[in-house]
């Protein structure tokens, strides 16, 4: 690891300050990601700015019965609240498929939306990344591609985006607050990742200066009809090849309300609000959700090794709404697939 | 006692309770808990797998919670109280953890056993397995080489169920 200074900043705008004063310096919280990239030299901060003195670690539900989750609210902690648990199943289904229980006892909320993609060339400073060194061209788009994206993605860069919580958080409707040199500001969770476009190395859009203190979560009606399907090459302790989080509220046996979110395949959750508004009404049934899952994988391209993808997605997003419907989430326990 | 060198320019001096002592130590900021447990406080019980978090070889916990030493900064830690294999045992009793390892032979090689007996105690502690299934998921953290797996998940049924009546499967 190369080396670098340490800093632990007790204000949020100390912390800002900080990371405006020097372009290398970069914030810390559970390490569990950062500590990994700094090991392969794949980030170099002059500066670690420790943010764990900050008091942003409170999990509650608010006046208007959103939920609000600290940025620096561990992942297990959060996965395991009772109004988590019981307001938010999905939030909390999502995050329990993630890691692993070391893992997600260091992982913070904020880290976690953070995290960097795992994309293999990004990991090798010795190959080239436009997302780590933009310009140097991407290595991954005619090279070992089986766990790179299949919508969104642009010719400079496959990447996808790692997170599970993150995924569920979209299908939510979350809101990240952050705050920097200019205020605070609110960013509705579709807004907060990017696709890699011409700027690959922009993950989110975030301003240089800013901290996410908070990610709320809206009041929903997804109690019982809901699951998040995670599927990968192992059954536990592995990233998403596609995974779907999937609500859905009914009326009778039509459908009220449909939100699909989809990690695995893009640089960010792969959500398309306008698809959903058109299934609206429809009955709930599998032609329906055979019909949703093509329209939802609207200009899906393979690059080889991934070309699976375009299989596997249509046929998880079938299944996670069947699930859904019939309200038997899936256990993330019992690795059994209803 | 000889006088202490002033602390290098950039280190940090911190001060931690480890296995019930209390130490204080100056490292540089870059010094993985890891490598603070096994090289300056020589607890060399604790491994080093993958040094990525992908293992769990080096399991300790944190006020009772299993983490990834390899994964966090030393500096980060200042205060904690930190619980290495070896400071299960009560003197020469070992804990029913520890015990449980050896009456069901859940280990061959025995690398990642202080791993997975750390992280074992953590699901005790953290509550949230009931069946061997859950008991199967939240030790998904620790890989074994030698797939002692099964006898693995034997001992902590073992201890869970005298904690707890864990039902099967
Ligand atoms: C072996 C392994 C398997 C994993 N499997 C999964 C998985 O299956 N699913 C999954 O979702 N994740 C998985 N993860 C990733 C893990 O969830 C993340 O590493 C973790 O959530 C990051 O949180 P952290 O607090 O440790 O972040 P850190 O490492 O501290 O930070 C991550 C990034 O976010 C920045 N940052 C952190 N907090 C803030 C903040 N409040 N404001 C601004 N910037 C901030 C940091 O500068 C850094 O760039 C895995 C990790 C490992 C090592
Ligand atoms: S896919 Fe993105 S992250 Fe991976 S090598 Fe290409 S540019 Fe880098
Ligand atoms: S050495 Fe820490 S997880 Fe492998
Ligand atoms: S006993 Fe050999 S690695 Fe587990």
């Amino acid at each position: 690891m190369m080396r670098f200074s340490y800093s632990r900043p007790q204000t949020v705008a100390q912390a800002a300050a900080s990371l405006v004063a020097d372009p290398s310096a970069q914030i810390i919280a559970g390490g569990t990601n950062l500590v990994d990239l700094m090991k392969y030299d794949v980030t170099r901060p002059g500066t670690v700015i420790d943010i764990n003195g900050l008091d942003l670690r409170d999990i509650r539900v608010d006046g208007e019965g959103t939920l609000q989750l600290g940025a620096l609210a561990t992942n297990a902690d959060t996965a395991y609240h009772p109004e988590v648990q019981s307001g938010w199943p999905l939030l909390s289904s999502a995050m329990l498929a993630a890691a692993s229980p070391q893992l997600r006892n260091a992982a913070t909320n904020g880290g976690n939306i953070l995290q960097r993609t795992r994309c293999y060339y990004f990991y090798d400073p010795s190959t080239p990344c436009n997302k780590r060194r933009p310009g140097s061209g991407c290595g991954a788009l005619h090279g070992v591609n089986r766990i790179h994206a299949i919508l969104g993605e642009s010719a400079n860069c496959i990447a996808v985006h790692p997170s599970d919580m993150a995924v569920a958080l979209a299908a939510l409707d979350a809101v990240v607050t952050v705050e920097g040199p200019a205020g605070e500001r609110q960013i509705p969770f579709d807004d907060f990742h990017r696709l890699p476009g011409d700027r690959p190395d922009l993950d989110n859009t975030m301003e240089r200066g800013e901290i996410v203190t908070a990610i709320s979560v809206p009041a929903n009606g997804f109690g019982s009809h809901h699951t998040y399907l995670k599927l990968r090459d192992r059954q536990s302790y592995a990233f998403a090849l596609v995974s779907v989080a999937a609500a859905i509220r009914l009326e009778g046996e039509t459908i009220a309300e449909l939100r699909v979110a989809l990690g695995g395949v893009a640089h960010k959750p792969w959500r398309r609000k306008d698809v959903e508004a058109e299934f609206i009404g429809r009955p709930a049934n599998r032609p329906t959700f055979e019909a949703f899952a093509q329209a939802l994988m609207e200009g899906a391209t393979g690059h080889g090794h991934n070309d699976f993808k375009l299989d596997l997605a249509p046929r998880a997003i079938v299944r996670a709404l069947e699930q859904a419907h019939a309200g038997t989430p899936q256990n993330q326990a019992v690795k059994v697939v209803f | 006692m000889p006088e202490a060198a002033a602390p290098r320019a950039g280190t940090h001096t911190i001060s931690l309770t480890i296995d019930g002592a209390q130490r204080s130590v100056t490292i540089d900021p870059w010094t993985t808990l890891l490598d603070l447990l096994r090289g300056p406080l020589g607890k060399t019980g604790t491994k080093k797998g993958c040094d990525h978090g992908q293992c769990g070889a080096c399991t300790v916990l944190i006020d009772g919670k299993r983490i990834n030493s390899c994964l966090t900064l030393a500096v980060l830690k200042d205060g904690a109280e930190i619980t290495t294999i070896e400071g299960l045992a009560t003197g020469d009793d070992l804990h029913p953890m520890q015990e449980a390892f050896i009456e069901h032979d859940a280990f061959q090689c025995g690398y990642c056993t202080p791993g997975q007996i750390c992280s074992a105690v953590g699901l005790v502690n953290e509550g949230h397995a009931h069946s061997r299934h859950e008991i199967r998921e939240l030790m998904s953290g620790n890989i074994c080489r030698c797939g002692a797996y099964t006898n693995i998940v034997d001992a902590v049924q073992s201890v869970l169920g005298e904690n707890q009546k864990a039902p099967t499967p």
